[in-house]
C-alpha cells in the first residue's frame, strides 16, 4: 500500500527502532576493545634471534628501523684455528612516529627476530619517545600473543615436515 | 506589597524555566539523537551518561574571547544575539501550564506569543546583514525568505484554533478545547508545527545555516556567548513551539486527574512535541531553497486556508 507521505513516516519508523536498539559505540578507555588474532598493534623484537642481517631495515618501506652494529672477534679456541667474527646489535630501533605498520619487516626477517604485538597504547607527547629502542622493543615481546592454531586438515607447518623427516632417517621416533 | 512579591515570584518562575528547559531539550536532542544514530552522545560530563555537557559546553563558551570582525556593525553585531533569545522569553510569559499557572494572563495571548516569537528572528536576521561576511549575509537573506514563506501558515494555523475557540487568550483556547478538536484541527496543528519549525530554522528546514553551503550562515562569525546566546535561543525557540503546540491543539492540561496534575499534562505535551522536533531533525535531510518554498506556498498555504475554511463552517454549524 503507498500513500502519500509514506516514505516521511518510513523516515521517522527507521530512527525510532535504531534508538530502541542498543548503540553500537565501543566504549573504549572503559571496554578494551576485543581485537582480532593478528592485530598489527606494536612490533616487538628478540634480540637473540637477530643476527644484525639487515634486511628489514633496508626492505623497510618508511625506512624506520635503524639499526647500528659492530663485529666482534671470538678468539680461536683451538691452536692454530681461525678466529670466529660475529655481529654484534648496538641498536636496534624503531620510530613509530614514521612506520606505517605494512608488516614487511617481519615478514622478511628470516630468524623470526620481529613479532607483532597487539598493544597499541603507546601514544606519547613527545614525537622522540615514539622511536623505540632494542630495550623498549624486547619488552613488548611479552605482549605477544602465541601463534593462531592452523586450521582444520591444514599442513602441518614446513620446518615440522622436514624435522619430522629428519627424525626418521636417523631412526628416532616421532610424536 | 504581596502584589509586588506576586509578580516577582511569577518572574523568577519563568526566568528559571527558561533557563533550564531549553536545556532539557538540548540535553535530550543530544542523547536521543544519538542514540537514533546508533551512537551514544555524551557520556563524562556530570559522571552519569553525560547530564552536565551542556553546563560543560556553557563554561566553555564564556572563557571563549569575544571577536568582532573589524568591518562588522559593530553595535548591531553585539546586540544581535539578545534580539533573537528575549522574545523566546517574554513568549514564554505568556504561555499558560495550568488554570491560572501562567506568567502572565493576556486577554490576546495569542496574538502577542506568535508576534513576539516573529521578532525572534530579526535577531538572526541582524546577525546576518551585520557580520559583513557573504555567508552570513546570504544566510540571513534566507532566514528573510523562509520566515516570508512561513509565517503566513504559521498565523493562519494559529488564526483556526483561535476561531474555533472564539478567543484569543490562551488559558480561553485550553478551556475551550474538546478532545475531537484533535481530528479537527488536525491539518492545522501540522502546518503549525512544521511552520514553526521551519521559522526556528531548525532541521530539516536548517537552509539558513547550511554547513555545507554557508559555513553557519548568519552565526559564522560569532563564537563564545555570543554564539551559545543564539544556540540557546534556538532550543528556548524549540521550548516555546512545543508548549504553544501542547496548548493550542493538544488541549493543553486537559487529561485525567487535570484538577490536581493538570500542569504535569502540558509539560508531558510540551516534552513529546519537543521530542518530536529532535526526531523529525534526525529522521529528514536538509530540503533546498526551492523545495522550502514550495512546501510552503503550495503545500501549507492551501492546506491551512482548506482548514479555516472547515473550521468556519464547524464553528457556524455549532453555534446554530
Ligand atoms: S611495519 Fe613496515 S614501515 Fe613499519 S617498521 Fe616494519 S617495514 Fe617499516
Ligand atoms: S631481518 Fe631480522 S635478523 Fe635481520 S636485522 Fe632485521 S630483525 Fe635482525
Amino acid at each position: 500500500m503507498s500513500f502519500p507521505g509514506k516514505g516521511l513516516l518510513k523516515g521517522l519508523a527507521v530512527t525510532m527502532r535504531t534508538m530502541t536498539k542498543r548503540s553500537v559505540t565501543a566504549h573504549y578507555p572503559d571496554a578494551l576493545p576485543e581485537l582480532p588474532p593478528r592485530s598489527r598493534g606494536v612490533i616487538a623484537l628478540i634480540e637473540e634471534n637477530c643476527t644484525v642481517c639487515m634486511l628489514c631495515a633496508r626492505e623497510c618501506p618508511a625506512w624506520c628501523i635503524y639499526i647500528d652494529s659492530h663485529k666482534d672477534t671470538i678468539p680461536a679456541t683451538t691452536e692454530g684455528g681461525r678466529d670466529k667474527s660475529r655481529n654484534v646489535l648496538d641498536r636496534f630501533a624503531i620510530d613509530f612516529s614514521i612506520c606505517m605498520y605494512c608488516s614487511i619487516c617481519v615478514e622478511v626477517c628470516p630468524f623470526d627476530a620481529l613479532h607483532w604485538s597487539p598493544e597499541f597504547e603507546y601514544a606519547e607527547l613527545d614525537i622522540r619517545e615514539l622511536t623505540h629502542e632494542k630495550e623498549r622493543l624486547r619488552e613488548w615481546m611479552w605482549t605477544v600473543p602465541a601463534p593462531a592454531a592452523l586450521d582444520e586438515g591444514a599442513e602441518p607447518a614446513k620446518e615440522i615436515t622436514t624435522a619430522q623427516k629428519a627424525a626418521e632417517r636417523q631412526g628416532r621416533p616421532t610424536p | 506589597m504581596a502584589e509586588l512579591v506576586e509578580v516577582l515570584l511569577r518572574v523568577a518562575v519563568v526566568l528559571l524555566a527558561f533557563l533550564v528547559v531549553p536545556l532539557l531539550v538540548g540535553q535530550v536532542e543530544h542523547k536521543a539523537m544519538a542514540h537514533m544514530q546508533s551512537r551514544v552522545g555524551p557520556m563524562y560530563a556530570g559522571g552519569f551518561h553525560g547530564w552536565a555537557q551542556l553546563v560543560a559546553d556553557g563554561v566553555k563558551f564564556v572563557q571563549k574571547e569575544d571577536v568582532v570582525p573589524a568591518a562588522a556593525d559593530r553595535t548591531v553585531f553585539k546586540m544581535a544575539p539578545a534580539v533573537a533569545l528575549l522574545p523566546y522569553l517574554v513568549a514564554m510569559v505568556a504561555i499558560p501550564i495550568g488554570p491560572g499557572l501562567v506568567g502572565q494572563d493576556l486577554d490576546i495571548g495569542l496574538f502577542f506569543v506568535v508576534a513576539v516569537m516573529g521578532v525572534g528572528v530579526v535577531g538572526t536576521l541582524m546577525g546576518g546583514w551585520s557580520s559583513a561576511n557573504k555567508f552570513s549575509l546570504l544566510g540571513g537573506i534566507r532566514v528573510a525568505a523562509q520566515l516570508m514563506a512561513y509565517e503566513l501558515p504559521f498565523v493562519l494555523a494559529a488564526a483556526s484554533v483561535a476561531m474555533a475557540a472564539g478567543t484569543l487568550s490562551l488559558t480561553g483556547i485550553v478551556e475551550a478545547w474538546n478532545p475531537w478538536w484533535l481530528l479537527w484541527q488536525a491539518p492545522a496543528a501540522l502546518v503549525f508545527f512544521v511552520a514553526g519549525l521551519a521559522e526556528l530554522q531548525r532541521p530539516p528546514f536548517d537552509i539558513p545555516v547550511a554547513d555545507a553551503e554557508l559555513v553557519f550562515g548568519p552565526y559564522t562569525e560569532y563564537g563564545g556567548l555570543r554564539f551559545a546566546l543564539f544556540i540557546l535561543a534556538e532550543y528556548a525557540g524549540i521550548v516555546v513551539l512545543s508548549a504553544l503546540t501542547a496548548v493550542l491543539f493538544l488541549g493543553g492540561w486537559h487529561g485525567p486527574w487535570e484538577d490536581q496534575v493538570g500542569w504535569l499534562w502540558t509539560l508531558a505535551k510540551t516534552g513529546l512535541v519537543a521530542f518530536v522536533v529532535v526526531w523529525v531533525r534526525v529522521a529528514y535531510p536538509r530540503l533546498r531553497e526551492d523545495q522550502l518554498q514550495r512546501l510552503a506556498w503550495q503545500g501549507l498555504v492551501p492546506l491551512v486556508l482548506f482548514q479555516l475554511a472547515v473550521t468556519a463552517i464547524g464553528v457556524v454549524v455549532m453555534s446554530s
